[in-house]
């Protein structure tokens, strides 16, 4: 089963959890500027919504790579970044219509979200479960869940 | 680790800005943020120094555990001499400037001087500049942030700012970080206002490092489960936020209204958390529509609220229709039964413009309360206050005035003076609800005795978050103790204001102490810095800042005669409720807590207790 990062933005309160966790999964210390996932903040709207790399089956990224630095792991549908390839290029970061590779000056290669090789962090991390790790064929499932009972309510409404 | 070792010196009076190591010593007896920088301006400054002197500094302080993800482990402290009360001044804040200064890689800042004309102050990891800020005096909090954020280009600088009340000389004018976090009593922003620096913006990159890291992150989540587990922090705070309290402490008799004429409001359940999450009147939809977490916090008991647009606040005023920080439960009860308003929407527009200008909300609700009761004597009249219906209750009345105050016009220039200087002013210094010169927040000690010591004796003036004994008096935490009762309260003071102290040095917030006690931050702490770090430690680092703070404050001028409680709480007795019939029994308590904390009958440590302490 090829498992995903289901994000339910609703749940989100902005407490940047995830962000210490990717980086310090990643970096070995906490320092939100480098996390692979981010939370913004839509203060006028109250509301926080967390993003990252999806793993596209057809990854931009992947594509527009000249030097073949980003591969596809079988097990994971994760789209990874060789860093011993990585020549610091940025062209996937023009390439990704999300924005969610972005070049790291420190080391002069990019980074990008990786699952964590298959247990992210951010999703262990969050502690309202606005994030999880989940079946990618059933991401939808809790929103369908919720708009099959409003659906079903106002059919009975309506019959009633 | 998890300090940065550095710190940063600003001289606003000759411009240079330096790096300095932070004292290592000082850090393993002070811990960090409150207690590390309170020791540094007393070290520094004259106690007797005026507070809007350039001879007065301001500390922007932050704890080993800020940054890293502890949680709550983003706090910040700003630290002075405060203009309110002439005593030591230490506000608290969250939001996310304090882990951002952290990951620039500076423990603390010092700020001295006084600049010629307005400037601020940029910090990209080690490169810290002063800027010409002359187009951003006399603007708002939220138009400073975004014009700063637009001219460095850069949307994820963190800013602390004033507002126009720390500009204009209001003395309880506070520091707002990330929009509507507030750094907020005892005039903090008052003082970054008479030094002519508008704000800090900040950017790190950096991060943070702890000691052990695999030992803290499992410190860490054993700690964070205790928090999920509990019933306040894993429950309440998130679903209602601190505003769980409005009904509780109404039904205790204990919520002072009207100038604390009265320990119950009437219109209290209209202004409470429930309330807010109720459909209103018009738009049909609720005041409340998120819950917002301060850096590293998994409890978020911050309020996001909307007022609706017709309103009569908002009305044609399309730049308040959007989200904001909505009411926090002192701000429910300064804003709103202290002056007797139960319009909700009201309120929350209040607390807007309180984060806008930076005003302390507790000191301005609390001084148009006695303002109020001014009027309603017949000693204050349209005439002295310039046409404004000072009318208990007025809804009008609060916007107005919440309106003049931060510009300082008409008679907000003399509500922004607060209710102390106001009440003297007008012959009535009785009817000010103070003690060193600021206002006591929304517990009436007549109703919750132990809060009755603790604004004697907080070292900052009357201020419920020295030691909030309303966990243990009211919510039964750790232990329930009888809130009607002064037996015991003593002892019961002088233990939380030691853990307090602990928790508001470390880099957490202090509502984890609902849940959490000192062996839960001990292990998160030792995990993280050097040094031991053991519950014992922790409670004389504790008593050790609160002697040093005390000794600032004697040193300052002030004495065991200024512990003292408005005379109203100790003569006129509780009207209604469970404390009906009751006075506060502070005469009872202060001889004991003296006596506890090993100080002499006039209130001063003993050389004993000193050297017990090393100070």
């Amino acid at each position: 089963m090829l498992r995903a990062l289901v994000i339910d933005a609703g749940k989100c309160t902005g407490c940047k959890q995830c962000e210490l966790a990717c980086s310090f999964e990643n970096e070995g210390l906490f320092n939100v500027s480098k996390s692979r996932i981010r939370v913004f903040d839509f203060h006028q709207d109250g509301r926080f919504v967390p993003y990252t790399c999806t793993q596209c089956s057809e990854a931009w990224c992947q594509q527009a790579c000249p030097v073949d630095a980003i591969s596809t792991d079988a097990a994971t549908g994760v789209k990874q970044v060789d860093e011993a390839l990585c020549v610091g290029c940025k062209v996937c970061t023009i390439a990704c219509p999300f924005g969610t590779v972005n070049y790291n000056a420190a080391t002069g290669k990019v980074i990008k979200c990786d699952l964590c090789g298959g247990d992210p962090a951010c999703a262990k991390a969050c502690p309202t479960g606005a994030i999880v790790y989940a079946d990618a064929e059933q991401a939808g499932f809790e929103r369908m869940k919720s708009w099959a009972a409003r659906t079903d309510a106002g059919a009975q409404a309506s019959a009633s | 680790m998890s300090w940065t070792g550095k710190l940063l010196r600003v001289d606003l009076s000759t411009g240079s800005i330096t790096s300095e190591a932070l004292n290592m010593e000082w850090a393993d007896k002070y811990l960090g943020q409150r207690g590390l920088a309170s020791k540094y301006l007393a070290e520094e400054i004259d106690p007797k120094v005026d507070p809007l002197s350039p001879g007065n500094k301001l500390i922007m302080a932050t704890g080993p555990l800020t940054g890293t993800c502890a949680s709550t482990g983003g706090r910040y402290s700003v630290i002075t001499k405060g203009p309110l009360t002439g005593a030591i001044a230490c506000s608290n804040s969250g939001g996310y400037f304090g882990a951002e200064l952290k990951f620039a890689g500076w423990d603390m800042i010092i700020i001295e001087g006084r600049s010629e004309k307005p400037v601020y102050l940029s910090i990209l990891d080690d490169k810290a500049e002063l800027h010409d800020a002359s187009d951003l005096w006399g603007k708002s909090v939220w138009d400073t942030d975004a014009a700063i954020k637009a001219r460095h280009q850069d949307p994820m600088m963190r800013i602390s700012t004033i507002g126009v009340a720390g500009e204009n000389g209001v003395l309880y004018a506070c520091v707002i970080n990330d929009l509507h976090r507030a750094a907020g009593r005892s005039g903090v922003g008052t003082v970054m206002g008479s030094k002519n620096l508008k704000a800090v913006a900040v950017r790190g990159t950096g991060g943070v490092r702890v000691k052990d890291p695999a030992r803290f992150m499992e410190a860490t989540a054993a700690a964070k489960k205790v928090l999920a587990d509990n019933a306040v922090t894993g429950k309440g705070l998130p679903t209602y936020g601190t505003q769980v309290l409005m009904n509780v402490i109404n039904e205790a008799g204990a919520l002072p209204t009207r100038n604390a004429r009265d320990v119950q409001f009437e219109g209290a359940h209209d202004i409470s958390a429930e309330a807010m999450a109720e459909p209103r009147g018009k738009d049909h939809k609720p005041n409340l529509i998120a819950n917002q977490a301060c850096f590293g916090c998994t409890i978020a008991c911050g309020r996001i609220s909307q007022i609706d647009k017709e309103h009569f606040t908002v009305v044609n005023k399309p730049e308040y229709w959007h989200a904001s920080g909505g009411l926090e439960y002192e701000a429910a009860w300064a804003l709103g039964a202290a002056t007797g308003v139960n319009d909700l929407d009201a309120l929350t527009y209040a607390n807007f413009i309180c984060n806008e200008q930076a005003i302390d909300p507790i000191s301005f609700g609390a001084t148009l309360g006695a303002a109020m009761e001014l009027y309603d004597q017949g000693i204050l009249d349209e005439e002295t206050t310039g046409g404004l219906q000072l009318t208990f209750g007025s809804a009008e009345a609060l916007v107005k005035a919440v309106e003049l105050v931060g510009k300082a016009e008409g008679f907000g220039k003399e509500l922004g003076q607060g209710s102390a200087r106001l009440c003297a002013k007008y012959g009535k210094p009785e009817l000010s609800m103070t003690v060193k010169g600021q206002e006591f927040p929304a517990y009436d000690p007549r109703g919750i005795q132990g809060m009755g010591l603790t604004y004697a004796t907080a070292n900052r003036g009357a201020c419920h978050l020295r030691s909030y004994t309303v966990a243990s008096e009211i919510l039964g935490i750790p232990e329930k103790t009888d809130p009607l009762s002064v037996d015991g309260k003593a002892a019961l003071v002088k233990a939380f204001q030691d853990a307090t102290a602990a928790f508001d040095s470390s880099g957490l917030c202090l509502f984890t102490s609902f849940a959490w006690t000192l062996e839960d931050v001990a292990p998160q702490l030792d995990a993280a810095c050097e040094g031991a770090w053991t519950v014992d430690k922790l409670l004389e680092v504790g008593e050790r800042i609160w002697n040093l703070e005390r000794q600032f404050n004697l040193a300052a001028g002030l004495t065991g005669k200024d512990d003292k409680l408005p005379e109203r709480l100790v003569k006129e007795a509780a009207k209604t409720g469970p404390a009906q019939g009751l006075t506060a029994g502070i005469d009872k308590m202060l001889p004991e807590y003296y006596e506890l904390r090993g100080w002499t009958a006039d209130g001063v440590p003993t050389n004993e207790t000193l050297s017990r302490l090393a100070l």
